[in-house]
């Protein structure tokens, strides 16, 4: 499944589609940085509530698929540059995470 | 390939602009056409590097080597250096202070990231005068 059909499929806002085209093989949930540099596996759609610009970068660094803001939290402006500075593909959905992460599943099987 | 040598410097204090050395690195990397997983690996090497320059020592320097079967980078800085370097390999020590934590960052992780996607890694710290980590990644043929 594509980042793009993730995004259709489920309803979620797309902040910056860098590349809608990128695949998505697994999930990651988590805030923690270093921790979500540590586990989370190349290709996955990573899901947390952390809004700052160091989420790009961590995203770039571990090359995720996707960042998906939950609980509603909506990335600030330096978030948002530094998504298309770094072209990393950044959505949102006002679910919770728990919520959000089901549903991810459930597309993906 | 002959040996290429980088030489990145890291600004330290702004933790939100941390990463930019790192950034650099992975583009070049990706321009020499190395494999994704190397390149993941050294990216978050390096990245982890920087955001401790940034957060214990004010910044500092991060030199890159790469040639055909392997990638080294030294990070260098003249921070306080490691009192304890067995205390803190360990997952979930960390000195970092409330700022650090409250931009996700201080969950004690980062040295140990390292050493998980490194092939070596070496730390050399003196009190006072600065820690150098080196790390190395092989390059798969």
């Amino acid at each position: 499944m594509t980042v793009q059909q993730l995004q259709q499929t489920l309803g979620w806002t797309a902040f910056h589609m860098a590349d809608p085209g990128r695949q998505v093989t697994g999930g990651y949930a988590g805030d923690l940085l270093s921790w979500v540099m540590g586990r989370a596996e190349r290709d996955c759609a990573w899901f947390t509530i952390m809004s700052n610009q160091n989420v790009a970068a961590v995203a770039l660094m571990a090359d995720v698929a996707c960042v998906v803001l939950t609980e509603g939290v909506v990335p600030d402006a330096d978030l948002l540059r530094r998504a298309e500075e770094k072209e990393v593909n950044l959505l949102g959905t006002g679910e919770d995470t728990y919520t959000a992460a089901c549903r991810f599943r459930g597309c993906l099987e | 390939m002959e040996t290429i040598k980088l030489v990145y410097p890291v600004e330290g204090g702004d933790l939100i602009e941390a990463g930019e050395a790192s950034s650099k690195m992975k583009l070049t990397l990706k321009k020499l056409g190395l494999p994704q997983d190397v390149i993941r690996r050294a990216s978050i090497c390096m990245y982890e590097g920087e955001i401790n320059m940034v957060i214990h020592a004010d910044g500092g320097q991060a030199e890159v080597e790469v040639d055909a079967d392997q990638i080294i980078i030294r990070m260098q800085d003249t921070g306080p250096g490691i009192p304890d370097v067995t205390q803190a390999m360990q997952e979930g020590f960390s000195t970092a202070g409330q700022t650090a934590r409250e931009l996700g960052f201080g969950a004690g992780m980062g040295l140990p990231n390292i050493k998980r996607y490194s092939d070596e890694m070496k730390i050399e710290t003196e009190l006072g005068k600065g820690t150098t980590v080196t790390v190395r990644i092989k390059i798969p043929q």
